[in-house]
């Protein structure tokens, strides 16, 4: 399975985020706007940092925000939201962040598939910087593997 | 082999490190089974582990364990995989 279709509306480039709350509330933002979840997942995925700190930040310069399935998620949904100017999450290796994916899954038993392609697409050690400058729309959705 | 990837959700970030853990155990040659867990439903998919894979951020939270804790600073990083899960099994 390739990973969720990317819809313009699930990408923002080149954001403003004052911190890394804002910043992951626009990730929420887009995941709502391209119809994977209800407003509400912004802060469950806030909640999640707050509860367990900043692990989202899996690698140098990008953080994967996600919460669990649960009633905010309406289908499975990936965002792609590039920062301006960089935000600290607290991470001990990994900060600052450039790049912040929002992660919607309906059901854990079927998301393997999903993160199996997010490995593909950042396995691949020049896709982080290649998001970072990346100016368009058009140029996330082919590094992402789907352009249409 | 029993290998337990943990997360605070069980989903997304566990996920990558599941299928990224059995990239690497596959190039090594190294036989494991590996399984993406939350911290809440540690004790029970954990008991039996040999090795957790996580974030440093979890290390305290899973407490004590017979298990090797590995702790992963770029869950993208294959090559830091490979090295770390070769020191821990081999």
């Amino acid at each position: 399975m390739p990973l969720p279709t990317l819809a313009e509306s699930a990408i923002i480039v080149g954001a403003e985020a004052d911190d890394w709350r804002a910043a992951v509330r626009l990730a929420g933002r887009a995941l709502f706007e391209s119809g994977a979840t209800l407003p509400g997942y912004s802060d469950e995925m806030i909640r999640m940092i707050d509860e367990h700190g900043p692990y989202v930040v899996i690698a140098p310069g990008l953080a994967l925000a996600h919460a669990r399935p649960g009633p905010d998620v309406l289908a499975d949904g990936l965002a792609v939201v590039t920062l301006a100017t960089p935000v600290v999450f607290g991470h001990p290796h990994n900060d600052p962040v450039s790049v912040v994916l929002g992660l919607a899954i309906k059901s854990a038993e079927t998301h393997l598939e999903t993160v199996a392609e997010l490995a593909n697409v950042f396995n691949d050690s020049s896709a982080i910087s290649r998001l970072t400058t990346a100016a368009s729309v058009a140029e996330i959705q082919e590094i992402l593997g789907n352009a249409s | 082999m029993k290998i337990v990837a943990i997360c605070g959700s069980g989903i997304g970030s566990s996920g990558i490190l599941k299928v990224n853990a059995e990239r690497v155990l596959k190039r090594l040659e190294l036989e494991a089974d590996v399984t993406a867990a939350h911290l809440s439903s540690l004790s029970s998919d954990a008991a039996d582990a040999q090795v957790i894979l996580t974030s440093a951020e979890f290390v305290d939270a899973i407490g004590p364990t017979n298990a090797d804790v590995i702790v992963i600073e770029n869950y993208f990083d294959t090559e830091e995989l490979a090295r770390k899960l070769e020191a821990a099994l081999g």
